[in-house]
């Protein structure tokens, strides 16, 4: 009967870091399926700032997703920003550099300039103080 | 006895109009004063769109320094990213 619970209380605590390891971990949620496919289609583009833009003609529709998640990347540039620091713009043009490297071929992309450009096999054009 | 003296000359009561030297003189200033006209500096539009950079005062290093938390933001938030 002292292995059972012994073997209860291992299982137990088992159970507990299965569970905390479950909390701790971040959902790395997927994008919302309008924005993914805006994003395919070319109609939204990274921007140098750290946001979304949008490349051609904004339907109501479209700037909704857009200004839903600029306001969303503002909260977290907001954050991180103070916890290391910095301004809310120098963290985001950081997260605007990275942003446009991690564009996929396809995918638009605003040059330092101000110009769309829509993101090639090659490495994309940014900003010469880009990491 | 004490005389009154005039402190400026006697002068004509109407002045000659400007002939000869003086005449030459005034066309002198007139002609000097037209000649930095010429050395004007001339302002052209540029062909480009003037863009204001306003994040010029954010160095190299600052973007460098926040560069590793910015990533871990990225993948943190994938779904607005």
């Amino acid at each position: 009967m002292i292995i059972d619970s012994k073997y209860r209380k291992v299982l137990g605590t088992a159970a507990t870091a299965l569970l905390l390891a479950g909390l701790a971990t971040p959902v790395l949620a997927q994008r919302d399926p309008a924005y993914a496919a805006a994003r395919e289609a070319g109609q939204v583009g990274e921007r140098v700032n750290g946001y979304l833009g949008i490349v051609g003609n904004a339907t109501p529709e479209l700037q909704r997703v857009v200004d839903d998640i600029n306001n969303q990347r503002r909260q977290v540039y907001t954050q991180r920003a103070q916890a290391e620091g910095a301004t809310l713009e120098q963290y985001a043009l950081t997260a605007g550099c990275l942003a446009i490297a991690r564009t996929t071929p396809g995918e638009k992309y605003q040059a330092p300039d101000g110009t769309w450009q829509t993101r090639t096999a090659a490495a994309p054009v940014r900003d010469p103080r880009c990491p | 006895m004490i005389a009154a003296k005039l402190t400026k000359g006697p002068a004509r009561a109407h002045k000659a109009a400007m002939r000869g030297r003086l005449m030459d003189r005034a066309r002198l200033v007139v002609l000097l004063g037209a000649i930095p006209l010429a050395g004007c500096i001339t302002l052209e539009a540029p062909d480009q769109p003037i863009v204001i950079e306003l994040n010029i005062n954010i160095t190299q290093e600052v973007i460098y320094r926040l560069a590793d938390d910015a990533n871990n933001a990225i993948d943190e938030n994938a779904d607005i990213f």
